[in-house]
């Protein structure tokens, strides 16, 4: 930034320049674009999903920073410079994400919706402690609305996980 | 929804920001977005700018004065204040309030002194303000300016900052010997906006309430104090027949608004219940602490 002040007009573009899973990427958007959408349209990752848009179901939560965020209430002008995680870079090699393989072997989501939302939740609450309580991984994933399963699978899905990476360190 | 369509501008310094705030009229400081943007995608608000100061140095700071007094910078998210030692030692009922506010990953980007600004009478922060006699610090090309909280809030998602100022901080001054208080609310999942919630703040010496705050929010178009019921508490012990009495004058003075999500007189009987619990919570920490 060559100005101590970047000023963008009305109905003008922005380039964004930042991180996503693990790229650095460089994109045009209009100046209005929300994180999710320049995720979705303009990069063409899909995985993140948007339900409510105003911040309410938590689907379109991905990791920016380290930290779970919903992509939905994020402008990607906000994300300049970020370091951004979505569900599409969860898994390495074709292998998955312990938090994925946990979900899959408890049946963890029925139509999958709100799946990216909930899995990108997860990893943030166990990257941040691994050493999570049931009642406090109920309490983190309160944020994010499933519609299938009553949330039990999930939350069965999430105790291995913490089981999983308990083991692994 | 998305957003309708709007300037964008990321200054890198407070004076930036507050030239860009004085010469752009219906301009919106833009700091973590967590109420800002949904009001946008609702398209309930159309800002013509948006100034973004998350890239300005200084705003991000929790500063302890010797006197123990806590100011809360306008880029401090709730996330930091839950994580933060010093408000839990200093500003207790801040940091009681900050995990009921939204959900993780709306504290991890949303801010104290934004939620404040955005003064939703629904929400937590600004009922700690009030009960806490919170002191709002703005800025703008005019200068500083202070404003008591309690006369801050002026309507719904109203209050006493110009559309030139930008409201850099909150200061929470220091406790006084024997204060006590809590934190209290009723919502249909927890992070969700409170069908009613209550701030109640004594000091409590020698088993008898001296000073007594009670700010409730969710039951009325701004989070508001009870002046009628506070008078009743003080003098008293909060129990029996005095607390009996502070219940009536909440029911008595509030007038909740009925919605979808709860009529009038149901959010008037939580306002009750929520006194009787906050003042009997409040009264068993101070006894807690004398022991």
């Amino acid at each position: 930034m060559s100005d101590s002040t970047t000023h963008v007009a009305i109905g003008g573009d922005i380039t964004i320049g930042c991180t996503v899973n693990g790229e650095a990427v460089a994109v045009q958007v209009p100046v209005r674009t929300s994180l999710s959408d320049m995720l979705r349209a303009a990069l063409g990752l899909t995985g993140t999903h948007l339900g409510c848009e105003h911040g309410v179901c938590g689907a379109c939560t991905i990791i920016v920073d380290g930290a779970a965020v919903r992509s939905c209430l994020m402008l990607a002008a906000q994300a300049e410079g970020s370091d951004i995680r979505t569900i599409e870079g969860l898994a390495v090699d074709g292998r998955w994400h312990p938090v994925q393989t946990a979900m899959h072997d408890h049946h963890g989501f029925q139509c999958a919706f709100c799946a990216p939302g909930f899995m990108m939740t997860a990893v943030a609450m166990l990257e941040d402690d691994p050493n999570r309580s049931e009642q406090e991984i109920r309490e983190e994933l309160g944020g994010n609305l499933c519609r299938c399963t009553g949330y039990e699978s999930i939350v069965d899905g999430v105790l291995a996980a913490v089981a999983t990476l308990r083991g692994a360190s | 929804m998305k957003a309708p369509p709007f300037a964008y501008a990321r200054p890198t310094t407070l004076d930036g920001a507050l030239e860009l705030l004085s010469t752009h009229a219906d301009s919106k400081v833009l700091a973590g977005g967590q109420s800002l943007l949904p009001v946008m995608n609702l398209r309930l608000g159309a800002p013509s700018l948006l100034v973004d100061i998350s890239r300005i140095p200084m705003l991000d700071r929790i500063v302890v004065d010797d006197d123990g007094a806590v100011t809360i910078g306008a880029l401090v998210t709730h996330t930091a204040v839950e994580g933060s030692a010093d408000i839990a030692r200093h500003a207790p009922l801040v940091a009681e309030a900050a995990p009921y506010i939204g959900h993780r990953a709306i504290r991890n980007r949303g801010t104290c002194v934004g939620s404040i600004a955005h003064a939703d009478p629904a929400a937590e922060m600004p009922a700690v303000c009030l009960a806490t006699d919170a002191i709002m610090i703005s800025t703008s090309t005019h200068g500083d300016r202070v404003i008591p909280a309690s006369a801050f809030f002026t309507g719904f998602l109203d209050t006493a900052l110009r559309d030139d100022e930008l409201l850099a901080a909150v200061r929470f001054p220091a406790s006084p010997p024997g204060a006590t208080g809590s934190v209290v609310e009723v919502s249909r999942r927890h992070g969700d906006y409170a069908l009613a919630g209550l701030v109640c703040r004594l000091v409590v010496e020698r088993g008898t309430i001296t000073d007594a705050a009670l700010a409730y929010f969710g039951v009325g178009p701004t989070a508001e104090r009870v002046p009628e019921a506070e008078a009743l508490l003080v003098g008293s012990d909060g129990r029996g027949p005095a607390l009996d009495r502070a219940v009536e004058a909440v029911e008595a003075t509030l007038d909740p608004p009925s919605d979808v999500h709860g009529t009038t007189a149901y959010r008037r009987h939580l306002a009750g219940v929520l006194c009787r619990r906050g003042v009997a919570d409040a009264i068993a920490r101070s006894t807690e602490e004398v022991a």
